[in-house]
């Protein structure tokens, strides 16, 4: 579903990712573990496609396309979803709205009908069960004043609502305590499906234990040193990055 | 990438401006230049009694003595006040008994700018009175008002049919030497409306009227006079258009409001006039003076406004807070956009006790455009324990647009409080980027973003107006992202 080929990333000017390589299959959970700096989030802008990130050499094909010639917009129609580390605020639009518009958007951009008012709030209430985002959540301004952990369940929700092909999890675990980090995971895991691919990106194993990945990958110095199942999730949080640099140095 | 293809997006889109067509339609146009003859002119097409005509001969008398001002953050050629026509109707339009009468490419016109005059308005439950160039055209729902003694018509027709109320209250809020072009208006003003709602009377409905300059190289000159009478209630709004074209084009409209004992109005204006093409070529140089008489005890003003149009707009829609314990409002909404050019606010005139006012008012810049807030709150020595709240707030599209506030506060009584908070903000690429992300295309999300901003203010618009409003916001900024 998505491979990436030698990808070489400058932000800046300064190049971060430095031939990156990756191959995600179509029903498969991967993790992207890495230290502060190694160009993880620079990996989720690249492929959700915002401004500054630039793609110097090699490739990223999402099935078979060329992701990296497409507007943000257009890749999210396509199917590719990114939760945000840092979620924003949009003062004085309700999130119901925003879901609504942003929901319609992606439709109208494939040719589907638009789903009026109701349709959505009854497909919002339907997916925010899971999530424990209350009625009160949607009525309020997008993510303005929510906790760390109500705007992330708000990420997970969106994803739930828009149906990605492939998901992309920029640590979403960071400022959640257990009981925030199993809800989000829950919320994940109903979302895991044979023709969805989720990318999750993590500094901690933390998250792993409840989003249990096929495969691990580690990233330090912008590219991929190691590659392996779940217990090399468990090996790195026992050793510590430091061990793990040396080893592919 | 993507920034650079929106723009050619948006560039392919071509100028947006839906309103910009012309009615072909005859003209009876006064002749070109202002003296003495052209106030006779419009008095006598007007078939004003000699009262209103020495009052406007007074008013122009004393225009030629006055200079313009040039104190607002606007920048535009000289006009040549000689070089215009003051007076300019559709033919054959005066004195009509119903709709039937009235031209039918008039009425193509209104269906066109999306004033339903016939039934739909009784839907809507808004009389509308229209104003096309000089005249008034149609004043529907007339019988509806007149059962609840509520006065709605042309104000020639009021000169002409009440003129005892209309002597005792035109030109008493904003007076024939006030400024400029007030002074410039109440020599010429063409026509406009007139508002009387009686003693203890909630005004069964939204009172509207559309203003549309439709000839070229013609001034607009409208009136408005609403006198809401003690214990009254009236909610008026008013719609604004004007053909492309590449010139500028000339507004200066006056508007007075009077509030008895407990009266309260609330006047809303959306303003779309003509803002000129993106490179800044033609347009309306809105110079506008508006403003409320809070006369009687325990009144209310409230004044809404939704500024997107115009090349240039000088206007400071204003309250005098004379009665006890009276509330003057301003909420406003300034877009400016390309080379648009908005110096706009208030001024908060405490004179009575424990008199209270708000201000709320959201600048969006643009494109190269420059938007001024110039607000002044004066609390005058008697005004005990009045307040004041002030909120400015602007809000930056790019990095070639201006905002600036310019508060003046003035206090005489120490037991007033005055408050003021301003903020300057960006539209910040991590909300474009995280609304693009969700598939949003740019322009929407700008749309989004900037209602947001705005929300305080287009709540207080009536609703069938808000959703208009909010999608005006929309269009007139389209191009502003890239």
């Amino acid at each position: 579903m998505l491979e990436i080929k030698d990808l070489h990333v400058s932000v800046g000017g300064k190049e971060i990712l430095k031939g990156l390589s990756l191959n995600i299959g179509a029903g498969k959970v991967h993790a992207i573990m890495g230290p502060n700096g190694s160009g993880k989030s620079t990996l989720s802008y690249v492929l959700a496609g915002r401004d500054g990130y630039d793609v110097t050499n090699g490739s990223v094909l999402y099935n078979g396309e060329d992701l990296t010639v497409l507007p943000p917009e257009e890749r999210a129609a396509k199917g590719v979803f990114l939760a945000m580390q840092y979620p924003v605020e949009i003062p004085g639009v309700t999130t119901l709205t925003f879901l609504k518009t942003a929901l319609n958007a992606q439709r109208r951009a494939r040719g589907e009908k638009e789903i009026d008012a109701m349709g959505v709030l009854r497909l919002v209430r339907e997916k925010a069960k899971i999530l424990n985002v209350s009625e009160e959540m949607l009525k309020r301004a997008l993510n303005v004043g929510f906790s760390g952990g109500e705007k992330k369940r708000l990420e997970i929700l969106q994803m739930a609502l828009f149906e990605p092909k492939l998901a992309i999890l920029d640590e979403t675990d960071s400022g959640l305590d257990i009981d925030a980090l199993k809800l989000v995971a829950e919320g994940v895991n109903t979302l895991r499906a044979p023709n969805r691919a989720m990318l999750v990106i993590t500094h901690y194993q933390r998250l792993l234990d409840y989003i249990v990945p096929d495969r691990v990958h580690v990233l330090a110095g912008g590219r991929i040193i190691a590659e392996g199942g779940k217990e090399l999730a468990h090996e790195l949080e026992a050793k510590g990055y430091a061990h793990i640099v040396k080893d592919a140095a | 990438m993507a920034a650079i293809e929106t723009r050619e997006k948006v560039a392919a889109l071509g100028e947006k401006y839906k309103y910009g067509f012309v009615t072909d339609i005859e003209m009876e146009r006064a002749p070109k230049g202002l003296n003495e003859q052209t106030v006779a002119y419009v008095s006598a097409k007007k078939s004003e009694p000699e009262w209103m005509f020495e009052w406007r001969l007074g008013a122009f008398r004393r225009w030629v003595q006055m200079r313009e001002p040039n104190w607002a953050r606007v920048h535009y050629p000289k006009i040549d006040y000689q070089n215009a026509y003051y007076y300019a109707a559709p033919k054959n339009t005066p004195k009509k008994q119903s709709l039937d009468e009235v031209d039918p490419k008039l009425l193509e016109t209104y269906k066109k700018l999306g004033i339903p005059l016939h039934e739909q308005m009784a839907l809507a439950g808004v009389a509308v009175d229209a104003v096309f160039d000089s005249v008034s055209v149609a004043t529907t729902f007339k019988e509806r008002l007149n059962e609840a003694g509520v006065i709605f018509c042309p104000i020639s027709e009021a000169i002409r049919d009440y003129p005892d109320l209309v002597k005792k209250y035109l030109g008493t809020v904003v007076p024939v030497t006030d400024n400029f072009f007030a002074t410039l208006n109440s020599a010429v003003f063409s026509d406009g409306t007139f508002v009387y709602v009686p003693k203890g009377v909630r005004c069964p409905m939204e009172l509207s009227t559309y203003f549309r300059i439709n000839a070229s190289e013609t001034g607009q000159f409208e009136r408005t006079l609403i006198i809401a009478d003690e214990g009254s209630y009236v909610s008026y709004l008013e719609g604004c258009t004007a053909p492309k074209r590449d010139e500028n084009q000339l507004h200066a409209a006056v508007v007075e409001l009077i509030a008895l004992d407990n009266a309260e109005i609330k006047y809303s204006t959306v303003q779309n006039w003509y803002p000129g093409d993106e490179n800044g070529l033609g347009g309306i140089y809105n110079f506008v003076t508006k403003r409320g008489d809070c006369r009687g005890r325990n009144s209310k003003i409230s004044w809404t406004q939704v500024e997107t149009g115009s090349a240039i707009t000088w206007k400071y829609p204003s309250c005098i807070l004379r009665g006890d314990d009276s509330v003057g409002e301003f909420y406003s909404i300034a877009i400016a956009n390309n080379y648009q050019q908005a110096d706009t606010g208030t001024k908060m005139i405490h004179l009575g006790k424990n008199t209270r006012s708000r201000i709320v008012s959201k600048g969006i810049s643009a494109g190269k455009a420059q938007n001024t807030y110039r607000g002044l709150v004066s609390v005058h020595p008697h005004a005990e324990k009045a307040r004041n709240y002030t909120q400015c707030d602007s809000l930056l599209i790019g990095g070639e647009c201006g905002a600036h506030t310019v508060p003046y506060i003035e206090s005489k009584n120490r037991s007033a409080r005055v408050e003021h908070e301003a903020t300057t903000s960006k539209i910040a690429e991590d909300q474009l980027f995280y609304c693009t992300q969700r598939g949003i295309l740019p322009e929407e999300a700008v749309a989004l973003i900037v209602n947001g901003f705005c929300k305080e203010v287009l709540q207080q618009l009536p609703m069938e107006f808000a959703v208009e409003a909010q999608k005006l916001v929309g269009i007139s900024l389209e191009g502003s992202v890239g």
